[in-house]
């Protein structure tokens, strides 16, 4: 048995969501990512003495989505707190956050687990908070971008449930979709817009205590978590079977070597004297406003995988892909209600679809034509107008045209041939041509009828319906 | 009472954590002073309040709230106008250490 079988990881995950708003959390800049430097500012969230922060209603309103979503309990009262620490991309000297009143707790996330029981995930708290500004670093002296401060955050805790790296990484995959599907995070790590550390220690297995945690923070992809957590816990795992101790500490992932190294310690960096904001009176949820978005909060990934399974009784693995984002199974179900079969509906959009949208790295709304031109197109195969082929090709010529399914069907030429005269006739000359294999066929070679598939096809120069040809070369060759 | 309830370890780490510079006899003198705030303070203790729920505000109940619209035009310009040093339109502050 290899060592590191003998211990388990722990792990819990802390992730930063931005809110998809408007305008900042206390004031009227815009919350928008990739603007000049310091052009999204203002006294407000720059903490120019004598301001005031003022609390956009929608930062509620996206909130109380996500505590229902994860059937979290929202306080009717919950508590903006000062964290004080001074950092040149804080201009205030304290972040506004949420400290022993958070906005919800008690929550969970369920995680898709193949065919038994989904995993139930544990969310510790979630609570709203603001962002800081940007540090860029260059040689000698660093340089301050505010634009970011003040952008609206939703700090989601989990509880340690987690058992891996990959099951840290579907947890967050889950915590993005569900993000997504309610529209109130873009979910992009990239542009940091989705941000996670996570905490993890080990502890032999049948333990029950906790081990000692370190925590590592710059995780910015899905692939850069599982390979940073990873690496930790093997190094966790290295020090104690060396008979050496955990030291509680951060780590920053370094993405290029691949291996996380602890931060220069701070020594009074977790001294952060929360109090409450005395600028901003207690955060009072009337019950009316969360039935009011309750009535119409969009529908999460786990209660559209349930429904995909009993409505349309989709394989886990078609539900799974066609849950991933919300875009993909919301054409998938309208290819469906325009009368395709839901079976090629599901086929369709599993593959032609997705292609089409990774090749052109567009969102799916501009990398493929509307639901109702595509729906056209997969009637013409159903109706034997064109060949699955053909209406791949017609397909990729839509997604680069915009052509209509009529229009590129004809202007490729696409028509099948399903007339049984027509096909008939170049049968015959077919058969004609090859007699002696013909001779060798009803001698017994019946492998040949491919060959002889396959010359039709080629004389009509792909265009003609195979089942047809099937059927006629059948009856004349055994005939 | 008349027993220190602040060292001066304390003060040290409170200074440190305020960015503050104190000289000796300022660390004394806080030392004194911050205790005597805490003297005073510890009044409080002779209520029972264990019938009332912590307040951290009087007054109106209810953060106050905004629409989300943007109302703020670039002004870097004037964002930038009093920054000890500047580059383009970034803040240039000492290197920070990570």
């Amino acid at each position: 048995m290899a060592r590191s079988d003998a211990y388990e990881a722990v792990i819990g995950l802390e992730v930063h969501a931005q809110l998809l708003t408007r305008s900042k959390i206390f004031c009227g800049c815009p919350n928008a990512f990739g603007a000049a430097p310091n052009h999204n500012v203002c006294p407000v969230c720059m903490g120019m003495p004598g301001v005031l922060p003022v609390f956009n209603r929608r930062v509620l309103e996206l909130a109380i989505r996500v505590a229902l979503a994860t059937h979290s309990q929202i306080a009717p009262r919950s508590v903006f707190a000062r964290k004080n620490y001074f950092y040149p991309d804080l201009p205030k000297g304290y972040q506004i956050s949420q400290y022993e009143q958070p906005f919800c707790t008690g929550g969970y996330i369920e995680l898709p687990n193949g065919g038994s029981s989904p995993r139930k995930i544990r969310l510790t708290r979630i609570h709203i908070e603001e962002d800081a500004g940007k540090n860029i670093h260059a040689s000698g002296y660093s340089l301050v971008d505010l634009n970011r401060a003040g952008t609206p955050l939703l700090e989601i805790v989990s509880e340690p449930d987690l058992r891996s790296p990959e099951e840290a990484v579907a947890y967050l995959k889950e915590l993005r979709a569900i993000l997504r599907y309610l529209e109130v995070c873009d979910g992009n790590m990239e542009e940091g817009s989705f941000r996670c550390d996570a905490n993890v220690s080990v502890r032999r297995r049948g333990e029950s205590r906790l081990g000692v945690k370190t925590e590592i923070k710059n995780l910015n992809s899905f692939k850069f978590v599982e390979k940073a957590l990873r690496h930790e816990i093997e190094r966790q795992i290295e020090v104690l079977e060396a008979g050496g101790t955990i030291t509680q500490e951060t780590h920053l992932f370094d993405p290029e070597r691949g291996i996380t190294k602890p931060m220069r310690s701070k020594e009074y960096a977790h001294d952060y004297r929360y109090f409450p904001e005395p600028d901003l009176p207690p955060l009072e949820v009337p019950p009316s406003l969360i039935e009011a978005i309750k009535a119409q909060s969009p529908e999460v990934p786990s209660a559209r995988r349930a429904r995909y399974a009993q409505q349309y009784g989709l394989s886990s693995y078609e539900i799974e892909v066609l849950t991933q984002e919300r875009d993909i199974g919301d054409y998938f179900e309208a290819l469906v209600n325009h009368g395709v079969d839901r079976k090629m509906a599901a086929n369709w959009t599993m593959t032609e679809v997705l292609r089409a949208v990774n090749e052109s790295a567009l969102p799916l709304s501009r990398a493929v034509p509307p639901a109702a031109e595509t729906a056209a197109l997969l009637k013409m195969v159903a109706g034997n107008e064109i060949s699955l082929n053909g209406a791949k090709t017609a397909f990729a010529a839509m997604c680069k045209t915009g052509q209509s399914a009529v229009e590129a069907v004809n202007a490729l030429g696409l028509t099948q041939v399903s007339d049984e005269a027509q096909i008939a006739e170049v049968c015959e000359q077919v058969l004609r041509a090859e007699a002696d294999k013909v001779k060798e066929y009803r001698a017994g070679r019946q492998k040949l009828f491919g060959f002889f598939v396959g010359q039709v096809m080629k004389a009509m120069k792909g265009k003609a319906n195979p089942k047809i040809v099937n059927e006629v070369l059948k009856r004349k060759l055994d005939s | 009472m008349n027993r220190s309830k602040i060292g001066r370890e304390q003060v040290r780490h409170v200074a440190r954590l305020a960015r503050l510079e104190l000289s000796a006899e300022e660390e004394e003198r806080l030392e004194h002073d911050l205790s005597a705030i805490l003297d005073y303070v510890d009044k409080l203790n002779e209520l029972d309040t264990s019938a009332v729920e912590p307040t951290a505000q009087v007054g109106e109940s209810g953060t106050p709230m905004r629409d989300d619209e943007v109302t703020n035009e670039p002004a870097p310009e004037a964002v930038l106008a009093n920054a000890p040093a500047r580059e383009g339109t970034l803040f240039k502050v000492p290197k920070i250490i990570e």
